[in-house]
C-alpha cells in the first residue's frame, strides 16, 4: 500500500508515456522504430492490466463490445426515424419558411441583380455567412501547410535525398506519352470551361467554388502530364501566397465596406448594372472570380502539398 | 447609430484579413502584429461593452442592406461584450506569455502560418459571440474546429499528431450532430434567426407539436457541443490535446475554444428555446446529471495521471462539469453561475497552462511529479503563479474559483428539493478531491528534499523576462478580481441575459 501510494506521488506508474515520450521526435530510423514497436507490445502484454483482461476473457467482452456497438446503433437509427417521421411536410405545414422564400425568388432579381438566385443569395443576402466559409477553405490550406510544408522538424535531413531523387523517379508521371497528349488536349479546355463556370456564376448555375474547383483540376492535370518542373516555373510559393492574399482581402474588404454602408443606411456606389449582362449584379461578379482563384490555388496546394510537401519548390 | 455599433463587425473582419495578412509576414513580425491587434480589439470591445451596459439595451447590426430575415445580422449585448472581452484578453496574456516557448516548440518557417491560424481563431471566437443567427454560428464552429486542430499540429511532434487526429475525429462528429440539430430546428421552424425560432417553437410546444423532434434537435445540438467542449463521457481526448500542444495552444484550447461552444450552447437555450421550454426538456436532466459525473469523474482521472499537464488538462474536464450542471439546472441563478465560471476557469487554466511547461523547463524538460520535485524553488515566479492558479481551482476565498461556487451553491438552493443536496455533496466531494490533486502538487514544487532528477536541468540564460510575467500577473489579477469584486461580473452578466430577450 505504501509503495504503492509512493507510486502515485512520483508519477512512476504509466509506462506507455515513457516510451512514447522518447519516441516520435524527427524521423526515427527503421531500427528504432523496430525496437520501440518490440517495448511497446512487450510492455502491453506482460501489463497488470492486460494480464487481468486476458484472464476475465477477452474473447467474450469483445463479442459484447460488437452486440452492445450494433444494438445502440439500431436504438439511434430508430429514434431519428422516429423523430423525422413528427417532422412537418416542407412547405406544406409550416408557412413560416415560404416568407424567405418568397422575397429571394421574387425579389431577387431586382434587389441583386443576378440571373441565378443562388448566387444573389450566397453572395449578397447572406454574405456574411460566405465570407466565413471562403476562410474555412484558407484555414485548411494553413492547416495543411503547417502539417505537410517540409522543414526541419517533420524531415529527416538524411531522407531528403531519398524523397528527391527515388519518390519523383517512381511516381512522376511526366514522361508518360498517353497521359502528356490527352493532357495537352485536355488542360486549355478544361480550363476555358472553369474560367466560364467563374464568370457566368451570376447567369448561371455555376460561380466561385465551382469553377474553381474545375481549374485547379486542370492545374493537377497539367502538372501530372508535364511535371513539377514546368509548373514550378510560373507558380511559385510567392506567387500562390500573394494571389490568395490579393484575392481573400479583397473579398473582406468589399464584403466590409458593404455591411457598413448596408448597416448605416449610406449609398453604396456600386452599380448592379442591367441583368443578364455579364458585367451586372454589382460586386457578385468579382467576388466569384476571388473566390474561384482561392479555391483553385488551395486544390493546386494541396495536391502539391501531398505529393512532395511544399508548393512552388521550396 | 452610434460609431460603436460597427465595432462588433471590426472585430470580425479584421481578424479574418488579420489572418490572410499574417501568411505574408516574417514570424516575428506576424506576433508583434497579432498583439497590437488584440490591443485594438480589446479597446472596441470594451467601448461596446460599456455602451450597452450604460444604455441598458442590446442592438442589432444587420450585415448589409437587407434586413434580418433575408440577409445576415450580428448582435450585441452586454454579455456578449464580457465574454468576448475576457476571451480577447485571455488570447492576448496567452499570446504573449507563450512565446518563449512557441518559439521554441514551432518551427521557425511557420511561426506566421501559427499566428495566422490565431488570428482565424480569434475571427470565429467573436462571431460566435457575436452571432444572432443558429447557421452563422455553425459556419464559425467548422471555422474554430479546423483551427483549434492546426493550433495543436503546430509543435509536429508525434503525441500532438496523434491527439490532432483523435480530437478531429471527435470534433467533426460534435460539429455532424450540431448541423443536424440546426437542420432539423429549420424544418420545424422555417426560419435561421434566433428569435423567430423562438417564437416558433414557442407556437408548437404550446400546441403539442414536434415535441418529439423539437426534444431530439436540443439533445443532438447539446451532445455535438458537448462532445466538442469535453462533456463527461466524452472527454478523454484532454489530456494529449490539452497538455502535449505547444503552451499558448494548450491555454487557447482549453479555456476559449470549449467555452466559446459553451456559450453558443447557453445562447440557444436562452434565445431559441426559451428557459420554460428547456427547464421540461429531459435533455436538461440528463445534462444536470452528466455534468455532475464529469465533475467527479474528470477529478478521478486526474488523480490517476502521471504527469503535471495531463492532470491541468484533466481537471478541465471537471471544471466543464461544472458549467454543464448550472445549464442543466435550468434556473437564471444557474446559468449566471455558469457564465461567471466560464470567465473564472478561462483566466485560471491559461495561467496554469503558462506556468507548468516553465516548471518542466527547469526540471530537465520533465513533467513527471518525480523530476518537477523543488521545480518551485529553480522557477520562483512561475512556482508561485501556479500556487495561486490552484488555490482558485481549488477555491480558497478571494479567487475566482470561491465565487463560482458559492454562485453554484446559490442556484441549487435556488433550485431546492433533491438536486439541493446533489449539488451541495457534489461540490464538497469534487472540492477534496481538488485539493488531493492540485495541493499534492504545489506541495511537491515547494519540496526541496530529496530531489532526484534523472535528466540534467538546462537553464534558459536570465530566466524568464517580463514578458513571461506580467501576462502572468494581468491573469493572476483577473482572478482576484473576479474572486473579490464578483458582484461587479455577476451584474454585468444578470443584466446581459436580461438582455437575451
Amino acid at each position: 500500500m505504501n509503495e504503492k501510494f509512493l507510486k502515485w506521488l512520483d508519477g512512476d506508474d504509466a509506462y506507455f508515456d515513457q516510451v512514447l515520450d522518447s519516441s516520435m521526435e524527427g524521423v526515427p530510423s527503421r531500427e528504432t522504430l523496430k525496437a520501440e514497436r518490440r517495448a511497446i507490445t512487450n510492455a502491453i502484454v506482460h501489463s497488470p492490466r492486460s494480464r487481468r483482461a486476458v484472464a476475465a476473457g477477452s474473447r467474450t467482452l469483445r463479442y459484447l463490445y460488437y452486440v452492445v456497438a450494433v444494438l445502440s446503433a439500431v436504438i439511434l437509427i430508430g429514434v431519428l426515424l422516429y423523430c423525422v417521421s413528427g417532422l412537418p411536410r416542407y412547405g406544406q405545414e409550416n408557412v413560416r419558411a415560404d416568407e424567405v422564400v418568397e422575397r429571394y425568388v421574387e425579389h431577387g432579381l431586382e434587389e441583386t441583380g443576378a440571373v441565378n438566385v443562388v448566387a444573389g443569395m450566397i453572395l449578397d443576402y447572406r454574405a456574411f455567412d460566405t465570407l466565413g466559409e471562403s476562410h474555412v477553405l484558407f484555414t485548411a490550406l494553413i492547416c495543411v501547410m503547417i502539417l505537410l510544408r517540409r522543414d526541419r522538424k517533420n524531415m529527416d535531413s538524411r531522407l531528403e535525398d531519398y524523397y528527391r531523387v527515388v519518390q519523383d523517379r517512381y511516381f512522376d508521371t511526366s514522361g508518360d506519352e498517353i497521359l502528356q497528349g490527352v493532357g495537352l488536349i485536355l488542360v486549355p479546355c478544361i480550363f476555358l470551361f472553369g474560367i466560364y463556370i467563374l464568370l457566368n456564376g451570376h447567369l448561371s448555375p455555376g460561380g466561385g467554388f465551382s469553377g474553381g474547383a474545375v481549374m485547379g483540376a486542370g492545374m493537377i492535370i497539367f502538372c501530372s502530364a508535364c511535371g513539377f518542373e514546368r509548373v514550378d516555373r510560373f507558380f511559385t510559393l510567392k506567387l500562390s501566397s500573394w494571389i490568395t492574399f490579393a484575392a481573400l482581402s479583397f473579398y473582406s474588404f468589399a464584403k466590409g465596406y458593404v455591411f457598413i454602408t448596408g448597416a448605416n443606411h449610406l449609398e453604396n456606389h456600386i452599380p448592379k448594372g442591367t441583368p443578364g449582362a455579364i458585367l451586372s449584379a454589382g460586386l457578385i461578379l468579382p467576388l466569384d472570380i476571388a473566390v474561384g482563384i482561392v479555391v483553385a490555388c488551395t486544390m493546386f496546394g494541396f495536391y502539391s502539398l501531398f505529393r512532395r510537401g511544399s508548393i512552388g519548390g521550396n | 447609430m452610434p460609431f460603436v455599433w460597427n465595432f462588433p463587425l471590426f472585430t470580425i473582419v479584421l481578424c479574418l484579413f488579420s489572418g490572410v495578412l499574417c501568411m505574408m509576414l516574417r514570424g516575428r513580425t506576424a506576433r508583434n502584429y497579432t498583439i497590437v491587434l488584440e490591443a485594438v480589439l480589446i479597446v472596441m470591445v470594451s467601448a461596446v461593452l460599456w455602451y450597452t451596459y450604460t444604455a441598458g439595451s442590446a442592438f442589432t447590426y444587420s450585415m448589409g442592406e437587407f434586413p434580418a430575415p433575408w440577409g445576415n445580422e450580428i448582435r450585441a449585448g452586454c454579455l456578449e461584450a464580457l465574454i468576448a472581452l475576457a476571451f480577447l484578453i485571455v488570447m492576448l496574456c496567452s499570446v504573449i506569455g507563450g512565446w518563449r516557448f512557441t518559439a521554441l516548440d514551432i518551427d521557425e518557417s511557420k511561426i506566421n502560418l501559427y499566428f495566422s491560424i490565431l488570428n482565424l481563431m480569434t475571427a470565429a471566437l467573436m462571431a460566435m459571440a457575436w452571432t444572432n443567427d443558429i447557421f452563422t454560428g455553425y459556419v464559425f464552429v467548422e471555422i474554430l474546429t479546423l483551427t483549434s486542430c492546426g493550433v495543436l499540429i503546430a509543435r509536429e511532434i508525434g503525441r500532438t499528431t496523434l491527439a490532432a487526429v483523435r480530437y478531429m475525429i471527435l470534433n467533426l462528429l460534435g460539429s455532424g450532430l450540431f448541423l443536424l440539430g440546426v437542420v432539423l430546428l429549420y424544418d420545424l421552424t422555417g426560419n435561421l434567426l434566433m428569435v423567430p425560432m423562438h417564437e416558433a417553437i414557442e407556437e408548437l410546444w404550446a400546441a403539442g407539436q414536434g415535441i418529439a423532434p423539437l426534444t431530439l434537435a436540443m439533445g443532438i445540438i447539446t451532445i455535438g457541443l458537448g462532445i466538442k467542449s469535453g462533456l463527461f463521457p466524452f472527454h478523454y481526448w484532454m489530456p494529449d490535446t490539452y497538455g502535449m500542444a505547444t503552451p499558448t495552444s494548450g491555454a487557447v484550447l482549453s479555456s476559449l475554444v470549449s467555452k466559446s461552444y459553451i456559450f453558443l450552447l447557453i445562447k440557444i437555450v436562452w434565445r431559441v428555446v426559451g428557459l420554460d421550454i428547456w427547464r421540461e426538456m429531459p435533455v436538461a436532466r440528463i445534462l444536470f446529471v452528466l455534468g455532475i459525473c464529469g465533475m467527479v469523474a474528470g477529478s478521478m482521472s486526474a488523480i490517476r495521471v502521471n504527469n503535471i499537464n495531463s492532470m491541468v488538462a484533466f481537471s478541465s474536464a471537471a471544471q466543464i462539469g461544472y458549467i454543464y450542471m448550472g445549464i442543466g439546472l435550468g434556473g437564471p441563478a444557474g446559468f449566471t453561475a455558469a457564465i461567471f465560471h466560464i470567465l473564472g476557469h478561462a483566466v485560471t487554466k491559461s495561467l496554469l497552462f503558462l506556468t507548468t511547461p516553465r516548471l518542466a523547463e527547469v526540471s530537465g524538460d520533465s513533467l513527471r511529479f518525480k523530476d518537477l520535485q523543488g521545480s518551485g524553488y529553480r522557477a520562483p515566479e512561475s512556482g508561485a503563479f501556479f500556487m495561486l492558479a490552484a488555490l482558485s481551482m481549488i477555491g480558497i476565498p478571494i479567487f475566482a474559483g470561491f465565487s463560482s461556487k458559492i454562485l453554484f451553491g446559490i442556484a441549487a438552493a435556488d433550485e431546492g428539493g433533491w438536486r439541493f443536496f446533489v449539488i451541495m455533496l457534489a461540490l464538497a466531494f469534487s472540492t477534496l478531491l481538488n485539493i488531493l490533486y492540485f495541493l499534492r502538487t504545489v506541495i511537491r514544487i515547494y519540496t526541496e528534499r530529496g530531489s532526484t532528477l534523472t535528466r540534467p536541468v538546462i537553464d534558459m540564460p536570465g530566466g524568464v523576462k517580463w514578458d513571461y510575467v506580467l501576462p502572468a500577473a494581468v491573469l493572476t489579477l483577473a482572478n482576484l478580481f473576479l474572486g473579490l469584486f464578483s458582484w461587479a461580473a455577476v451584474d454585468v452578466i444578470e443584466k446581459g441575459l436580461g438582455m437575451f430577450f
